[in-house]
């Protein structure tokens, strides 16, 4: 044992050793968090000093709560969609946050005006606004390719796999409203057994033709890769591999669903002072129009909408690709936390059984 | 027997005057006590840093206090009164009261979860309802009523008395598809969620596909060896031992490579005209890919114990069957092979045994079908959280690993484990 | 094994045959470990042989994913590679942050592994060794037990490493394990030890005892004779089940994956990640970097092998 004293004394000091203050920030992975390494690490370790470590998982919510339950915080900052974030601060599992320390608009609007409705809640700060959507290979559908979440479905119009992730949010949704249903009644008849009977019934019929994805950097992948003819996405990612890799996808909006994704801290996070402080540098207006740049997320600030300009490449408008331009909106669904905040186990366990079944 | 240490004349003693037998004795204590002191070192440390982990891990298969933890109201209420007793009015305040401060102290979702597990669509009763109960007032039982009538369903109290005791036999049940009724009696599940006892038989008859393939692939290769003159076998055997060595992961990225619509076997595939563009092969994300990349990565657990039986026959054996008049097919079956059944023994176990619990290539290349029970383990841990169902189906695989490491040690020896 | 010369023309068919099926299997077991060196080497961002690689063009290869190794994800790529550039190298690449915290934690986990390993295979390859056989079955098991078990149960465990004694009331609070060097290593080195065992009570068994006594009753003391007489002979078997020891570390993912935290990412573990996101060819760079190490144990573990056997008078059957 005493060797082992040694040996961990050896160890930590190791640790003292490389560590000046630093921070870790758990994400999504792939383009996006490339985005938030651009416009929020570097910047904020230029300006601070504070390190931050970035950290990928498929989807944070599920890691923190396992972190959060055990005792096992690690991380200090967490990147959640807007229904986790509730879930999780209703579940005292995130810190819960003063508005005071969020910074005023650029042009002095006060924060909590400057957010778009719903933004900030107890523990939860909005950054961007981005859309679940699907995409499609142009170059496997040359003539009349797709245009509506429908023909998503269609395998026989449209030959080939599909990718959607694995899970039952949006993926219910999309189901219903390629089943004819408008996206302002989706989430009413998504209430009843029957809706949700149907949507599965809708999954069903592509259910064979299908490859779950769970990391967000994986479907603009499967479609390189030609393993899928179309898959759902996050739109910033397939536009970041149609515009900076020139890779030939087209996204559909039609049918997309769209909703806030942003930062909390968990709670018990080993660096608090710094995540908070990392939290108001990362939420300035600048910051979220800095984001912007590199990847096609609508700032969930109003400040920072006119400071939006072109990518990083310098000569491709951003306006067109963003989930919330007005040409995107026509058959569009905003994701309601409501109904997921509290069926998102359930329906998630009938998911899981449905795959597991043949 | 005769005690040939106490012959006619007397007792045999040492040089000090001590019964030799005894002094015999007491040495060979002395030596087992070292020996075993030898030991004892490393013992502790598996104990502490292995024994003791997957003993908590199973009792976390039994115990969640999920719902006593939260609800000690209606913890007491549901152990002061017996089974099937219609709620009162102090049930009715307790729980009201319960949800009241389980809303404050944001533990409402935990308990909701807990319940939800063995009543599937309950949590968002609890959680919608907490949302409201600073504002019950008594008669709470028209209260929580007026939140959502669900409230009166005798299954959901029959639930919340079972899960009110922190342990319970119901997650070893949820994992093998059963799960209790309002009264107690166990029930199967829902056909609709039954998908574990399938997904056990889907791990034990895929670990024995791809035994059955480790054994057809290495059996050849393992003879070959056998009878080829030391020098080439040593040669080839590199062949064998470099995948043995070589990163899990690399090998297993290596058939992503070769295996994708994309990759490199398609491709040959395709520019050899053996199938169209169109027609390319998905061999990956499903259980083709599972059982291909396994059986690679398994063939030399099969493969050393094979040759290690096989080096040591001689092949005169064979070769007086055939001056006796066999063919070479009767030779090699009524000759050879039998000699060689201790090695296919070995091989398979392992090979079975390491299969079974497979997590990291299936999890890789399995897609959704060739997904394995450990895979559902690391689902339940990460994804849904459900940690004592994890626990309850890693303590089911664990039981059968550890039988077929019995048996393996019965039949083969731990001891004669080969590597390399 | 030619073929006899009393063979029937159906034997002779059988006998070709036999021997196109073993070198199809051995292409199936080396072929997926070769493919990617070349591959590697893709200048093209493909995980198959473009036309140019085909004919041998020099502009088809590239060492991009090699630099690309040592410049992920902050490391800048557009100025002189002078020290200072490679000290950014040496503290920001991810990969070899990686590769430090891989051999950091193999190197202490082997260490451990190996003492304790060896100390115990001595003790259980002595004929008065009592319950030898349970207890080499528990020594052995953490090879057995699935390792999704192992890394649940560490999880737990190290979360609140003395919850076990909180009924005592001794250990209230005593920290915890997860995302500690510590446990990385403790956890590798229980990974590590049957492989130790087996390999040094395999070198034992072909020890002869009197050796010992014959250094003992030439007045030579327990240690002096550990040292002078057992050690070289067993030093092989120890070398190798250290590399065992090491590769299993060097190699072991999903306790990683459940009990470390960011500061403990190891290769596989960075690999984990890019296989599950992107297998940009970058990945294919580093499992050639590691089939050529993994090449390298093998021919040290080929040699120890035969010195092994020159020394202990066996010769090769």
């Amino acid at each position: 044992m005493k060797k082992l004293l040694v040996l961990s004394t050896a160890l930590s000091g190791l640790g003292f050793a490389a560590s000046a203050q630093e921070i870790a920030v758990m994400s999504w992975g792939g383009a996006y968090a490339t985005s938030q390494i651009e416009a929020y690490h570097k910047p904020f370790t230029a300006e601070t000093g504070i390190t931050v470590v970035n950290v990928d998982a498929d989807n944070p919510a599920a890691p923190i709560k396992a972190q959060v339950e055990a005792g096992n915080v690690t991380v200090d900052v967490v990147d959640l969609e807007y229904a986790d974030a509730v879930r999780l601060c209703d579940e005292g599992l995130l810190e819960v946050l003063d508005p005071a320390i969020l910074a005023p608009g650029a042009d002095g609007t006060p924060a909590m005006d400057d957010f778009l409705p719903g933004a900030v809640t107890d523990c939860y700060v909005a950054t961007i606004v981005f859309s679940t959507l699907y995409a499609f290979d142009e170059s496997k559908f040359p003539t009349d390719p797709p245009t509506t979440i429908a023909d998503f479905f269609d395998t026989a119009k449209y030959p080939g796999k599909r990718g959607m992730r694995k899970g039952a949010k949006v993926n219910l949704e999309m189901a219903l409203m390629a089943d004819g249903v408008p996206a302002d009644e989706v989430y009413g008849i998504l209430e009843t057994p029957e809706g949700v009977d149907r949507a599965f019934a809708k999954l069903s019929t592509i259910k064979n033709d299908m490859i779950w994805w769970e990391a967000g950097a994986q479907p603009p992948q499967l479609l390189a890769d030609g393993e899928v003819a179309m898959t759902t996405g996050y739109n910033g990612r397939f536009f970041a591999a149609a515009v900076t890799e020139g890779k030939p996808f087209k996204q559909v909006f039609d049918g997309q669903v769209y909703e806030y994704d942003g930062y909390a801290i968990p709670k018990g996070a080993p660096n608090m002072e710094a995540a908070k402080q990392f939290l108001t540098y990362a939420t300035t207006t600048q910051a979220l129009a800095d984001q912007a740049k590199w990847i096609a997320y609508g700032p969930a600030r109003h400040s920072s909408g006119p400071l939006v300009g072109l990518f990083m490449d310098g000569k491709t408008e951003m306006g067109p690709f963003m989930p919330t331009a007005a040409e995107n909106l026509t058959n569009a669904l905003p994701s309601s936390y409501e109904f997921w905040v509290d069926r998102d186990t359930e329906l998630n366990e009938r998911f899981n059984a449905w795959l597991a079944s043949n | 027997m005769a005690d040939m240490s106490a012959p006619a004349g007397g007792l045999l003693t040492t040089s000090d005057g001590r019964p030799l037998k005894s002094a015999l004795a007491t040495a060979q204590k002395r030596a087992k006590r070292r020996a075993f002191l030898l030991v004892l070192p490393l013992l502790a440390f598996i104990v502490i840093t292995f024994i003791v982990p997957i003993g908590q891990l199973m009792h976390q298969a039994i115990y969640n206090d999920g719902f006593s933890a939260n609800m000690p109201r209606m913890t007491a209420w549901f152990a002061e009164t017996p089974p099937g007793t219609e709620p009162d009015d102090a049930a009715w305040e307790a729980l009201a009261l319960d949800l009241k401060d389980a809303a404050a102290a944001r533990s409402v979702g935990v308990v909701g979860t807990r319940v939800n597990y063995e009543m599937s669509g309950t949590r968002s009763l609890f959680t919608s309802t907490a949302r409201g109960a600073a504002r019950f007032e008594p008669p709470y039982r028209d209260a929580l009523l007026a939140a959502d009538e669900k409230w009166a369903d005798p299954n959901l109290w029959g639930t919340m008395r079972q899960v009110s005791d922190a342990y319970s036999a119901n997650f070893f049940l949820a994992a093998i598809d059963m799960t209790r009724d309002v009264n107690g009696k166990i029930v199967p599940m829902p056909e609709e969620r039954q998908i574990y006892v399938s997904l056990f038989v889907k791990t034990f008859l895929l670990a024995g596909l791809i035994t059955f393939t480790c054994f057809l692939l290495g059996f050849p290769i393992a003879h070959l060896l056998a009878t080829l003159p030391m020098k080439w076998s040593n040669l080839l055997m590199i062949l064998v031992l470099l995948p043995f060595w070589t990163s899990l992961l690399v090998r297993t990225t290596s058939w992503m490579v070769l295996l994708q619509q994309q990759g490199v076997v398609n491709n040959t595939m395709v520019a050899l005209g053996i199938i169209s563009e169109d027609g390319r092969i998905q061999m990956i994300y499903n259980q083709m890919g599972t059982i291909i990349a396994m059986t690679h990565i398994l063939l030399p657990f099969m493969i050393l114990p094979l040759y290690s039986v096989m080096r040591p026959i001689p092949p005169s054996y064979v070769r007086a069957a055939r001056s006796l008049g066999a063919t070479s097919w009767t030779a090699f079956r009524r000759v050879y092979l039998p000699q060689t059944l201790p090695g296919v023994g070995a091989g398979s176990l392992l090979v079975f045994i390491l299969a079974v619990g497979y997590y990291i290539t299936p999890a890789l290349v399995g897609g959704a079908s060739g997904q394995l029970i450990s895979n559902l383990i690391a689902f339940h841990m990460q994804s849904s959280l459900n940690w004592s169902l994890a626990s309850a189906l890693a303590a089911l695989l664990l039981g059968a690993v550890l039988v077929l490491y019995w048996i393996y040690d019965r039949l083969v020896g731990i001891d004669n484990l080969k590597l390399g | 094994m030619s073929l006899p010369v009393y063979a029937s023309p159906l034997e002779r068919v059988w006998y070709y045959t036999r021997l196109v099926i073993c070198a199809l299997i051995f292409l199936f077991l080396i072929a997926p470990i070769l493919i990617v060196i070349p591959l590697s080497f893709n200048a093209e961002p493909y995980f198959t042989f473009t036309e140019k690689m085909l004919a041998f063009d020099p502009t088809g290869y590239s060492l991009r994913w090699y630099d690309l190794l040592l410049t992920q994800p902050s490391v800048p790529t557009d100025v002189p590679r002078d020290a200072a550039w490679w000290s950014l190298v040496w503290q920001n690449s991810a990969w070899v942050n990686a590769a430090k915290n891989s051999v950091i934690i193999g190197f202490f986990s082997t260490i451990v592994a190996t003492v304790l390993g060896t100390i115990a295979a001595l003790g259980l390859s002595r004929p008065e060794m009592p319950n030898r056989r349970l207890i080499m079955a528990i020594l052995i098991s953490p090879m057995i037990v699935p390792i999704i078990i192992t890394a649940t149960g560490l999880f737990f465990f190290y979360s609140s490493p003395c919850a076990l004694l909180n009924w005592t009331g001794l250990a209230q609070h005593c920290g915890r394990l997860t995302g500690s060097y510590l446990g990385v290593v403790l956890a590798h080195a229980t990974l590590g030890i049957p492989f130790v065992i087996i390999t040094v009570t395999a070198t034992l068994i072909g020890f002869d005892q009197s050796l010992n006594r014959a250094a003992a009753s030439l007045g030579a003391p327990p240690t002096t004779t550990f040292f002078k007489v057992t050690m070289p002979l067993i030093l092989p078997g120890v070398i190798s089940g250290a590399l065992f020891a090491f590769v299993t570390s060097f190699d072991e993912v999903v306790v990683v994956l459940f009990v470390a935290a960011h500061d403990q990412q190891t290769i596989p573990r960075q690999m984990w990640n890019g296989i599950r996101e992107q297998i940009s060819p970058a990945i294919l760079s580093v499992a050639t970097i590691l089939v050529v190490i993994s090449i390298g144990m093998l021919a040290t573990l080929e040699i120890l092998r035969r010195r092994s056997e020159r020394l202990r008078g066996v010769t090769p059957h």
